[in-house]
């Protein structure tokens, strides 16, 4: 077991290696850098000059491999840099909005799970019956919203119906949860509908197979009571796909932050990654990819343990 | 709930039989499947019963309605499609139909279990077989923790599991095929049902480990006075295991009697054609088989009348009206208006005899051939193994002449066919086809020989490309091959259609619209267009219907016997092994056990193993059956991952001793011919 993990550990390596030097090349084959854009922004007058001296002073001059040396150096080292924009420390950049992020995600990810596995369960045990053309409906639904414009549509019917808006500010959850709540459930809600969908489908088609397995039949010929027909044998075996499924939609939930928070207002990594990529800010944009592509392959491998947790045939494979 | 369960304890006092003794019996069942195309009534009418203690099987071909009207009577048909349309299924004197869901669960597992056919797949992987085995006796006997314990080690030693304790906390996938079905006659026993429901118990199962799990079966039911339905499609295992017959047709109940009279003097005409189309190893080799012509018919619209007319060879014009079941003997009913005029299940002696191998010479010949397959053992850093297939397996296979390659499932059997068909390289050994070493000629020179070398695969269903049509898939090899042209193609293609017997017109068909005969027919057909002289058939005949199996046997022999094709044919029916065969080899674990002319073989096996496998396999003959005492081999099959020291029988061999066990016994020419590989003889 050590062994299986500290080999699969080691090959998040290689993977995050290459998702580096991919996103290092494409950043620098785009026309512009952040030096332009900062200089150029405040108008007037800019000289080549003063262009080339406040490259330099970012390290923009060097030859490119240096470049990418030098930042895979301070990776190693755990120092990601400073941001181009605003000259403070990336961690510290990151620190500060990612408790917000982080937060959005795990609510919508619980919520959805949540609804997701009992809707999924139940669409699939009332298989062409009303039930399951209601929940067939919503998921489908739910793949087709962009969650951005449900963020809107939430806001407006808040506006609207209840005449109330979010509070517009950031409240820490261990000042004021209420307060806190309020104010994140709703980007929750508008991000984690997708994967609920996504979630609840895979569910109700994985359900739907394992109920027509022979020992499902068996289950029932012992004279097992339906409930545990299902809680019991299929749930467990139905559970399976869901898992990884519910992974690998995690990572995509913070892919659909990025535009969420915005609708939301929210100073959330999100947000600042729109803001990096606008402005060119290498430093900030490559360390915010390797987080992402962090929490990508942690949770694949997340998921690959939790399987051999479920499935006893992955355990002593 | 409390309510419902006193009810349950009440019917359980009053144990009841019918008058005639009967602890079950279905009505004038009909079991309704609704599918797109249209209502299909897969069980019509059918009445049968069984009385307590006693065995009664099912028989029948694939579709007959057998099994479903298995599943009627513990009312688990797959919903919504099927649904029971009219019937009684009377159980200790009860309508089982008139139960509501909640007390017909409560019968389920505690009054009748189900043993079903997939000991692979029906158990679930995910719980312990503790666990699967639990759950009847918490729910119905209301068992705690420690009581549940001692009877589960109980019922795992009462099927022949060792070390039970130990193995309750495992799961399905450390279990063997047989282990996994014992595990699934100890769920059926866990609370001393009245009646036990097997559907095809044994089929997924080799011959030795099928010998046991029967007995195995047999002797609790004698013991513990459980009633036994069998269903199956093997007539020899109704011969040796049942006291009464039910013989199924397209839903309905053909004939119905006393294993010995059913056997002895049948009373319908698909009875006797298919006590007929077997080959059978008590009897002196018949020539071709007598067959069922034609293939069962389409479920959503059944022929009217009699509906085994169309295929009957007596038919009369009456019998275009409906023939109903009635009384014909003692005990005895069948649904035939000729019934007391019916020919005898002997299969009357043809004097043909196999086609002699004609003195053409060797065509194959392999020596000492060996294959060994690398294989990866678990976890990411774990090693390689070696999994030995086949270790210096030698024979010769003379022009026109069929060896038989016959055992058990790991033994090797398909590997070699693989081998020598080139599909895999051989890890040594030699291989001559017509006296050109396989291995070494280049690959131009490979190529043409490989039009002269085909092979008919076993699953006909999943061995022709389902977007192609039959004609398509025969004229590929003609066109790129042999590099006919469009219209020869088609003249050829006639030509090889007729050969195999089926219809020209069925060249514009797809596969999915063919019965598994006439799959099989196709790719004896495609093997054929390449006029190869040597044919690998690997258990081309065992995904087959019985009446179906006949037509391809016969349909092979013909073949070699106008074509002079040389077969390699690989299978485990003893008895359809020896029907074709002039040479047959017994192979286990990967090595040859015994290799003789067919007579010499069956007449006197010599290795214990070749002796086992044809106690192993019954005759369809309840008379025979009664004076042999089968010795069902014990063990279990070895895992070729680790194949015993010394002789990889020692484990099953009853007349194994220390010796077996350190030295690996060389093929040895005991007789004239009749090679045997065991120190003992």
């Amino acid at each position: 077991m050590l062994r299986y993990l500290s080999r699969r550990v080691a090959l998040m390596v290689p993977t995050l290696f290459g998702v580096a030097l991919l996103t290092f090349i494409m950043l620098r084959v785009v026309p512009g850098d952040v030096v332009e854009v900062k200089l150029r922004a405040d108008g007037g007058h800019v000289t080549e000059e003063i262009l080339q001296r406040e490259r330099t002073r970012l390290g923009l001059d060097k030859p490119l491999p240096t470049q990418f040396v030098d930042w895979m150096a301070g990776l190693v080292t755990l120092d990601l840099g400073n941001s181009m924009w605003t000259g403070r420390p990336v961690v510290e950049e990151i620190g500060v909005r990612i408790g917000l992020t982080v937060q959005v995600a795990f609510m919508a990810a619980v919520i959805s799970v949540l609804i997701a596995i009992p809707l999924g369960t139940i669409s699939a045990l009332f298989r062409d019956t009303w039930v399951d053309y209601v929940v067939r409906v919503f998921t489908i639904a739910g793949l087709a919203v962009p969650s951005f414009w449900l963020g809107m549509i939430i806001i407006l019917m808040l506006l609207t119906v209840f005449n109330w808006s979010p509070p517009v500010t950031y409240t820490p959850f261990l000042e004021s949860p209420l307060q806190n709540m309020s104010q994140l459930i709703w980007p929750a809600l508008a991000v984690g509908y997708r994967y609920a969908a996504v979630v609840a489908r895979m569910v109700r088609s994985s359900i739907i197979e394992v109920m027509r397995e022979d020992y499902i039949r068996t289950a029932r010929a012992k004279g097992v009571f339906e409930r545990m027909v299902v809680g019991r044998h299929a749930m467990r075996n139905a559970l399976l796909p869901a898992v990884t499924i519910i992974g690998l939609e995690f990572a995509f939930l913070i892919g659909g932050l990025v535009v969420t928070e915005q609708v939301f207002n929210l100073n959330g990594i999100g947000r600042l990654f729109v803001e990096a990529i606008s402005r060119n800010d290498f430093i900030l944009i490559q360390a915010l990819v390797m987080l992402l592509a962090a929490v990508f392959v942690t949770m694949n491998l997340l998921v690959d343990l939790l399987y051999g947790v479920l499935d006893p045939r992955v355990r002593h494979a | 709930m409390s309510q419902l369960f006193h009810l349950g304890e009440g019917c359980q006092d009053t144990r009841t039989q019918d008058a005639n003794g009967s602890i079950l019996s279905v009505e004038g069942l009909v079991v309704e499947f609704h599918t797109s195309r249209g209502v299909v009534r897969a069980v019509d009418g059918v009445s049968w019963s069984v009385r307590a203690g006693e065995t009664l099987a099912l028989v029948g071909e694939s579709g007959c309605g057998k099994s479903v009207s298995a599943l009627a009577v513990m009312r688990l048909l797959a919903k919504p499609a099927g649904r029971i349309a009219a019937g009684r299924i009377m159980f200790q004197g009860q309508d089982l139909l008139t139960l509501s869901e909640a007390e017909m669960r409560e019968r389920r597992g505690r009054d009748i279990a189900m043993i079903f056919q997939e000991p692979m797949t029906s158990l679930n992987p995910v719980l312990t077989i503790g666990m699967q085995l639990a759950e009847p006796l918490k729910i119905h006997m209301g068992m705690n923790n420690d009581e549940v314990r001692v009877r589960s080690i109980e019922l795992l030693s009462l099927v022949g599991i060792a070390d039970a304790e130990h193995r309750l906390a495992q799961y399905p996938h450390h279990f063997s095929g047989g282990m996994r079905q014992r595990v699934m006659i100890a769920i059926g026993l866990a609370c001393n049902p009245r009646l036990i429901i097997a559907d095809e118990p044994t089929t997924a199962l080799d011959v030795t480990i099928q010998a046991q799990i029967l007995e195995l079966m047999k002797d609790l039911s004698r013991r513990l006075g459980i009633t036994l339905v069998l269903i199956t499609h093997n007539l020899g295992i109704v011969a040796r295991y049942a006291d009464r017959v039910a013989v199924m047709y397209a839903g309905r109940i053909a004939e119905e009697g006393p294993a010995a009279r059913v056997f002895g003097e049948p009373r319908h005409p698909y009875t006797v054609g298919l006590l007929r189309s077997v080959p059978r190893l008590d009897r002196p080799r018949g020539g071709t088989l007598e067959t069922i012509e034609g293939a069962p018919p389409n479920m959503l619209k059944p022929p009217s009348g009699c509906r085994f007319a169309p295929r009957c060879r007596w038919r009369q014009d009456i019998c275009a009206t409906d023939p109903a079941l009635r009384q014909v003997g003692p005990d005895q009913s069948s649904a035939c208006h000729f019934a007391e005029n019916m020919p005898p299940a002997a299969q009357p002696l043809s004097d043909y005899a196999l086609v002699p191998p004609n003195a053409g010479g060797t065509l194959v010949e392999v020596n000492g051939l060996t294959k060994h397959f690398p294989m990866r053992l678990g976890g990411f850093f774990g090693g390689f193994t070696t999994v030995r297939a086949a270790q210096d397996v030698s024979f010769r296979i003379a022009r026109g002449e069929t060896l038989g390659l016959v055992g058990e499932s790991g033994c090797g059997k398909t590997t070699v066919g693989r081998v020598v068909l080139q599909l895999e390289k051989a890890t040594g050994g030699q291989i001559l086809f017509d006296g050109e070493d396989l291995a070494t000629v280049s690959s131009q020179r490979m190529k043409a020989l490989r039009t002269r070398i085909q092979v008919i695969f076993q699953d006909p269903y999943s061995s022709l490309n389902p977007r192609m049509t039959v004609g398509g898939t025969i004229t590929e090899p003609l066109r790129k091959r042999l590099g006919f042209t469009a219209p020869a193609a088609q003249i050829r293609v006639d030509e090889l259609l007729d050969q195999v017997g089926l219809l020209r017109e069925m060249g514009e068909r797809y596969p999915h619209q063919l019965s598994g005969g006439q799959r099989q027919r196709v790719g004896i057909a495609r093997a054929l267009a390449m006029e190869p002289d040597f044919i690998v058939c690997d258990e081309p005949v065992s995904a087959l219907d019985v009446s179906i199996q006949g037509q391809i046997v016969n349909l092979l022999a013909e073949l070699q016997g106008r074509l002079g094709i040389a077969y390699l044919f690989i299978a485990h029916d003893l008895a359809v092994v020896r029907h074709l065969s002039h040479r047959i080899v017994v192979m286990y674990l990967g090595r040859v056990m015994e290799a003789a002319d067919r007579d010499a073989l069956y007449a006197d096996p010599l290795h214990p193993y070749t002796q086992a496998l044809l106690d192993a396999a019954p005759i369809p003959d309840p008379e025979v059956e009664l004076r042999r005492t089968p010795r069902a081999l014990t063990g279990e099959l070895p895992s070729p991952l680790s194949p015993p020291q010394g002789c990889v029988f020692h484990t099953r061999c009853p007349l194994a001793d220390a010796q077996c066990r350190s030295i690996i016994p060389p093929l040895r020419e005991i007789r004239p011919g009749h090679m045997a590989a065991c120190l003992k003889i």
